[in-house]
């Protein structure tokens, strides 16, 4: 009881309450199982500006800033760090549920507007106008890529430019994943140089440094303000050939904000030459604190308010409870919902093989893949709805199937019993069927939840929040503190929920009665005819 | 007074096999009547198309005089009750819950509930302090007196029985044959007993029916089949075990 009332006395969103009411008549027992990691938190981010930012240590500084300035202004303002990659946060911004994020001429001109033409600022904004996008001016520095080698590697080769690398078809070379696919990346680059290597493979931004470092990969792509390209005493290849478009910064943001937004948005322009750019990725990475870096903009100049740094454990809080929320109202759907497929998948048959097929499939799709595919969905896009969508689609396998196998182990005998006393096809299933499988319902509740625990982390990914959030910037970081910040609540979470289920599953009777269900049949029944057995061919 | 039960050519094949070839039976009010056979003979069969657990490919049962649909058959199996080898009690349910379960859903009064239970367990000699207790609980015995009493709660006009002693060991069978013919005398209840052990169909049946391979071969009493066999096979089932029964 003490654990129902919870959700009203966080004073959160009603109509959850009910579905959870809802569902605790019908399922009974098996609903306090979940009520356990339950607990209803939707906070409710008012009507505050949205910022975005990718998943880099600049975009992360820039959308700080833009946070910073937009609330310096009176405009309140929210920071969604580390989103994911352009064309994530292109619909993001198109589908409303960001208001700005930094973008860089070049990837508006090659990856949004799709076009190989060099375009000046104002071509740049004639085009976004029909989707109700505007730019800023330039924020005052050029981002563009470049190739970066290791400082004694390029001296004992003598490497200055890029065109020098093609007397070294030796030279292992590692990409991010959106440079080899970019129309202004790896393929063209390759093509114009005329470039040998082979060796090419994929890898994370942030852990190509370290490959870097330690001789797995020879050269990398990067960014020319990264910090990281002094930090590891980098050379950057001179592009010679002038490969590489511009990539000014700038703020991309929706028509349809308030004027007063706008204006502030753009106090930004020309504020950011390249030297201080650099400045504080470098303090962003030293203090492993983009805020901190933030400040350093903001010192001398626009005499702001210093960002109240968030205490560890209030960060902490916040990322569990979101990371509960994922997990917990994801969970809630993938019970009321696979419950009765799983019902349905017991009786065999194709719907019961479409149906375990189904669940199937959907558990074989990357975590990754499933996001990506539905952001660009209407409904869902860059939101807390799009992590819970993908979460209660993994959390169903278990649920399904161990439901359906559960009803299939009830022995035969038991099942015709259940018929010959003469109860209604609807009371066999609640009174005899379903307790009887409810210790397997159980078990497959329990397995979603733990796995919707771990694979909450990926909502990060999409800016959803949860103990992914200092996973993903301490990768991106190459901190490892900031990882186990997230990794170790994530871990404790999950050994949580798994010893609650299990402390349920001893509940003794009269609370709980499955305990004895399994026992009980094993004890009566040596033989177990049941499985093979389906509800329809026994009611015929 | 008509047959309780009245089978008119009625056959069942399973997928791979005929189970019953077309037969024709009555099972009177009032009596005990055994079917026994050879394990596979169709026994079973009989009962379970009684019961609606499976339904016949063609002719018709009757019960009470009208003829089993699937319409029905939920209204008639609540005047049957039904006994099988195992109990087939609910293991999540205590022996009380078991018992009551049907009285429950069709909401009968408390009171009537509570007198009932008592005469049963006084019936059966069952101890009520077993009652609250789980199948798993119970001994092998005590299980079968509470699916009898299960399958009798609703005072049902047919009891069918499935081998019902069939898993307890001899001394609790012993006993417990004793008491169900008690019973049965008691309440002039109109039974149908399956079993393969001619020694219990000797002791329980008014009527025997002797099955083989989906055929009623013989019925009638005991000294019917061992002095009028209508075949080989008669004579050679009631040789092979009439050491048991005979002396």
């Amino acid at each position: 009881m003490k654990l129902l009332s919870r959700p009203k006395s966080v004073g959160r969103d009603l109509s959850l309450l009910a579905v959870a009411r809802a569902h605790r008549r019908g399922l009974g027992r098996l609903t306090l199982s979940f009520l356990i990691l339950f607990v209803a938190v939707f906070s409710a981010n008012a009507q505050s500006a949205v910022i975005g930012s990718k998943k880099f240590t600049e975009s992360y500084v820039l959308g700080e800033i833009a946070k910073r300035t937009l609330n310096d202004a009176g405009v309140p303002a929210e920071h969604r760090q580390g989103i994911g990659g352009t064309i994530i946060l292109w619909q993001a911004l198109r589908g409303g549920q960001v208001d700005a994020y930094p973008e860089y001429t070049g990837t508006i001109a090659q990856e949004i507007l799709k076009t190989d033409r060099k375009l000046s600022l104002n071509e740049i904004r004639e085009a976004l106008e029909k989707f109700e996008v505007g730019a800023t001016e330039p924020l005052g520095f050029n981002n563009t890529y470049a190739l970066v080698m290791r400082r004694s590697e390029a001296e004992r080769l003598g490497l200055h430019a890029i065109s020098d690398l093609r007397n070294h078809p030796e030279l292992k070379i590692g990409l991010t994943h959106e440079f080899l696919d970019r129309q202004d990346g790896w393929q063209p680059l390759r093509a114009r140089y005329g470039l040998p290597q082979q060796n090419v493979i994929g890898i994370d931004h942030a852990l190509g440094y370290a490959a870097l470092k330690n001789g797995s990969i020879d050269v990398k792509d990067a960014y020319s303000t990264d910090a990281k390209i002094a930090d590891y005493d980098l050379v950057t290849l001179e592009d010679d050939l002038q490969f590489f478009p511009r990539y000014d910064a700038v703020f991309l943001y929706r028509l349809s904000l308030p004027a007063s937004t706008i204006t502030a948005l753009r106090k930004l322009e020309g504020t950011l030459e390249e030297t201080r750019m650099i400045r504080l990725n470098a303090e962003a990475e030293r203090t492993r604190n983009y805020a901190r870096a933030a400040n350093l903009y903001f010192q001398g100049g626009t005499g702001s308010t210093t960002a109240a740094g968030e205490s560890f454990w209030h960060k902490l809080t916040r990322w569990t409870l979101r990371h509960l929320e994922l997990a917990g109202f994801s969970l809630l759907l993938a019970v009321i919902v696979g419950i009765p497929l799983g019902i349905i998948a017991s009786r065999g048959g194709p719907t019961g093989h479409a149906i375990l097929g189904f669940a199937s499939v959907v558990q074989t799709i990357p975590s990754l893949a499933l996001l990506a595919l539905l952001v660009p969905v209407p409904f869902f896009g860059i939101s807390v709805r799009t992590a819970i969508a993908a979460l209660f689609l993994y959390g169903l396998l278990p649920i399904v199937r161990n439901t359906a196998s559960g009803l299939q182990d009830i022995p035969r005998s038991l099942r015709e019993s259940a018929v010959a006393l003469g109860l209604s096809p609807m009371a066999r299933l609640w009174q005899i069927y379903l307790p009887m499988a409810s210790r397997s319902i159980l078990a497959g509740i329990k397995t979603s939840a733990v796995i919707n625990i771990g694979t909450a982390t990926l909502a990060a990914l999409i800016g959803a929040g949860g103990l992914g959030e200092p996973i993903l910037s301490g990768l991106n970081l190459n901190d490892h503190i900031t990882i186990l910040e997230g990794a170790i609540p994530a871990a404790l979470l999950a050994l949580l929920v798994q010893w609650g289920f299990d402390l349920l599953d001893r509940v003794p009777t009269g609370i709980l009665p499955v305990g004895f269900i399994l026992a009980g049949t094993d004890a009566c029944l040596p033989h177990r005819l049941g499985s093979l057995c389906s509800v329809r061919a026994l009611e015929a | 007074m008509s047959a309780l039960v009245q089978f008119v050519d009625v056959s069942k094949r399973y997928a791979n096999a005929p189970a019953l070839h077309s037969t024709n039976l009555a099972i009177e009010r009032g009596k005990t009547t055994v079917l026994i056979g050879p394990s596979g003979c169709g026994k079973s069969t009989l009962l379970r198309l009684i019961i609606g657990l499976i339904t016949p490919d063609s002719g018709t049962i009757a019960f009470d005089g009208s003829q089993i649909t699937p319409a029905n058959i939920d209204t008639l199996r609540r005047r049957i009750g039904y006994v099988i080898q195992e109990g087939g009690l609910f293991p999540h349910l205590t022996a009380r819950a078991n018992i009551l379960l049907m009285a429950r859903y069709l909401e009968k009064s408390q009171d009537e509930m509570r007198t009932r239970l008592l005469e049963l367990c006084e019936l059966t000699r069952f101890s009520g302090n077993l009652l609250s207790r789980y199948p798993i609980e119970l001994s092998g015995g005590q299980r079968q007196r509470v699916s009898l009493m299960r399958a009798l709660m609703l005072s049902p006009e047919l009891l069918l029985l499935d081998e019902p002693l069939g898993a307890l060991d001899p001394l609790v069978r012993a006993s417990l044959q004793k008491e169900l013919k008690e019973i049965f005398t008691r309440l002039r209840q109109t039974t149908l007993f399956v079993t393969h052990d001619l020694a219990e169909a000797a002791y329980f049946g008014d009527e025997i029916v002797l099955m083989n391979e989906g055929h009623i071969v013989q019925q009638g009493s005991l000294v019917d089949l061992r002095e009028k066999p209508v075949s080989d096979f008669v004579s050679e089932f009631i040789n092979s075990q009439r050491a048991l029964v005979f002396t």
